[in-house]
């Protein structure tokens, strides 16, 4: 172009110039604790994966490894799900939080140290939290189940996450507050409000018996709400408009659909207890802010798909937007599934059955896990300066884990609806309700397997790259060939 | 909206309206429920659980039965539990409140056992189902627990406290007895009768 001596131009190119240095700059300072975040979620990924198989096993064949107190299903099912979300889904939420905010605040992370501390103090909490449910001191209660020790070990573990997070906004350079920072500055205090909470009142100052249900589900729920779809979200908007070059459809959308969310989420919750010895309003609540929530999803799920209207062509080549795109989808498959479930007529079916446990797999998995994944692929090759080590790997990630959560989403979900059906038939012998779902939970079993391969797969890129195996960055592992398109 | 302090305000004012709503008021609201007495007898409802079997309830939590088993009755229009005789009326609040660690479940894959010391009160049918699930109940999925056993040589005269196994599950030279944790639980599991009582706010049916 004859253009580029002009002066905007050169100024343009002056502050693109800077603007790369900055990033640089970002990606330096995070690189150690992030990294840390990143590796030790993929370790309790792969431990929690392998919890989730023998759990899985043991509902079709419950001789299966039945001997010792430590393996039996009760204890394994609660540490397969520990070690997923705090382990997992938690750390790696952190991770990309900071870099996202980072990189959004153009504002270098300055507590290095002290977040290093906060990555080994998070496993630590983990670490006790896992040997307490398996060693049999679970408190039993769902998604809290580690004994309140480890849980002060999370809760103080969290704490240079948000000085880092302030101290990042504090140091911002001026210019437009982007959506993604609204959403992880709001989980990174939201979640310790949620998790202090329930500690304090379930565990420390416990209310009484039939007030523990609902802070339980409070908590369960809105740790979902309030703490994982705010990460997941943010993420979304971060990388979708990242990778295809062209900016979010609509800054309003965006605005309407983070605010219905802090509104209406904070509110589900008791829908969880239809049935219950509960007062009416208490679970009427959360049904209608259930319902409210078609508000936030089909906003982002417009403004997304808008933004990316004219450009899926860059799902063939783009590791993260494959997985990120592939999330975003299943976000509002999963809130809108879960809108109508919270519709007491339908909850009468699937209440107390497999279904639910689907439906939290769609959430947890093919929404937040799958988000993470595309996340980290964008992020690790900039804090090391090392692309990822194979094209086909990533691929075989993708589809391992994507078809293999299809698989146990579709699977587990017919199932559960039958088994549903089957309980609410009275005539019906309870045993038949059992035996009908064996099918099923096999199914599980294999879709599941699928899935823990791809974490394999994906550890074992993880590795390549830390251990230093892999090309330096510049040419980006890409999936296909961008200019075939 | 680029300025921080109003967008923070949001975030808080939004939390704290459902914080007070869902977490801060129930706890408030039950703080209140009181045991009632049974005009009849006199006795305290719902009744308080004796040692043994307030040791079986930590077996119960650490073993997660939760994960499985619900304890909670459903009003009959809201599902078949009354109608499968899992009690005779719907439990209501004060029949937790006794209980350290509410455990009312979110899954069936076993039944509700809200009435379970109602529904079989026999300790060794609940022994041996524990020891082995598919010894009393053929088809079950439910997770054996022999580490709440001991296997123990025989002696010159049989042990009365040791299960009466099937032949094939006989071990030669060895009997199965149950450990303190297992009768401690079966203790919890009989205890269990939530609904066997009338609450002014929650009668029994009328035959």
């Amino acid at each position: 172009m004859k253009t580029a001596s002009l002066p905007y131009v050169e100024h343009h190119r002056e502050s693109l110039e800077k603007g790369v240095h900055l990033r640089i700059e970002v990606d330096r300072a995070a690189r150690a604790p992030i990294t840390a975040f990143f590796v030790t979620a993929v370790f309790w990924l792969l431990f929690g994966s392998l919890l989730a198989l023998v759990a899985s096993i043991k509902l079709h064949t419950p001789g299966f490894l039945a001997d010792a107190a430590w393996l039996t299903f009760g204890r394994v099912r609660p540490a397969h799900l520990d070690s997923v979300i705090y382990g997992w889904c938690s750390a790696a939420g952190i991770g990309v939080g900071l870099w996202m905010t980072s990189r959004l605040c153009r504002a270098p992370i300055r507590h290095r140290r002290l977040l290093l501390g906060s990555a080994v103090l998070w496993n630590i909490g983990n670490a006790m939290g896992l040997v307490g449910v398996l060693g049999g001191w679970s408190t039993s209660v769902e998604w809290l189940e580690y004994p309140p020790l480890a849980a002060l070990v999370l809760t103080a573990a969290f704490v240079p996450v948000m000085i880092e997070a302030v101290s990042m906004v504090r140091r911002r350079q001026p210019g437009h507050v982007y959506v993604s920072q609204w959403y992880i500055l709001a989980a990174f205090f939201w979640f310790p409000w949620l998790y202090a909470t329930a500690q304090v009142l379930l565990f420390w100052q416990p209310a009484p018996g039939p007030a523990q249900p609902a802070v339980n589900w409070w908590y369960a729920h809105n740790t979902l709400g309030l703490w994982f779809t705010p990460i997941g979200l943010a993420s979304a908007y971060y990388f979708i408009p990242k990778v295809i070059g062209k900016p979010i459809h609509s800054y309003y959308l965006s605005m309407v659909g983070f605010w219905s969310l802090a509104f209406f989420y904070a509110w589900n919750g008791m829908h969880h207890l239809i049935g219950g010895p509960f007062p009416a309003w208490l679970i009427s609540v959360s049904v209608v802010a259930s319902l409210m929530m078609f508000v936030p999803v089909i906003t982002v799920a417009v403004n997304h798909h808008l933004t990316m209207r004219g450009n899926f062509d860059a799902l063939r080549w783009s590791p993260t937007l494959r997985f990120v795109v592939f999330a975003a989808m299943s976000y509002t498959v999963v809130s809108l599934q879960g809108s109508l479930t919270a519709i007491r007529s339908l909850n009468r079916l699937t209440h107390f059955t497999h279904y639910t446990v689907a439906h939290a797999h769609l959430g947890m998995y093919a929404f937040f896990t799958m988000m993470m994944f595309g996340a980290i692929y964008y992020i690790v090759p900039r804090l090391t300066g090392r692309e990822w080590p194979s094209a086909t790997a990533i691929k075989a990630h993708f589809w391992l884990c994507g078809l293999g959560v299809i698989l146990y989403w579709v699977g587990l979900s017919i199932g559960g609806f039958k088994q549903g059906l089957a309980l609410l038939d009275s005539d019906l012998p309870f045993m038949e309700t059992v035996k009908l779902t064996l099918p099923y939970l096999e199914l599980r079993s294999w879709a599941g397997t699928m899935m823990t391969l791809g974490h394999i797969v994906f550890a074992w890129s993880l590795w390549r790259v830390l251990a230093g195996r892999t090309p330096a960055t510049g040419k980006a592992t890409l999936l296909a060939s961008q200019s075939a398109a | 909206m680029n300025n921080f302090r109003i967008i923070f305000l949001g975030f808080i004012l939004t939390f704290a309206s459902a914080w007070v709503g869902l977490a801060v008021l129930p706890s408030r609201h039950f703080a209140t429920l009181q045991t009632v007495q049974d005009p009849a007898s006199g006795a305290e409802l719902p009744p308080p659980l004796d040692p043994l079997a307030q040791r079986g309830a930590q077996v119960y939590l650490a073993n997660g039965c939760v994960y499985c088993h619900s304890q909670q009755v459903r009003p009959a229009d809201a599902g078949s539990d009354i109608a499968r005789g899992w009690g005779q009326r719907r439990t209501v609040s004060r029949d937790y409140l006794r209980d350290q660690v509410a455990v009312m479940g979110t899954m069936r894959t076993g039944p509700d056992l809200s009435n379970i010391g109602v529904r079989n009160p026999s300790d060794s049918w609940h022994l041996l189902h524990l020891y082995n699930p598919r010894l009393t109940s053929p088809g079950s999925t439910m997770a054996p627990f022999p580490f709440l056993f001991e296997k123990v040589k025989v002696g010159p005269q049989p042990r009365a406290d040791a299960l009466s196994l099937p032949a094939e599950e006989r071990i030669p030279g060895y009997e199965v007895i149950p450990t303190d944790d297992a009768l401690a639980l079966v203790a919890y599991l009989k205890s269990l009768r939530r609904s066997a009582y009338s609450l002014p706010e929650a009668p029994l049916p009328k035959d």
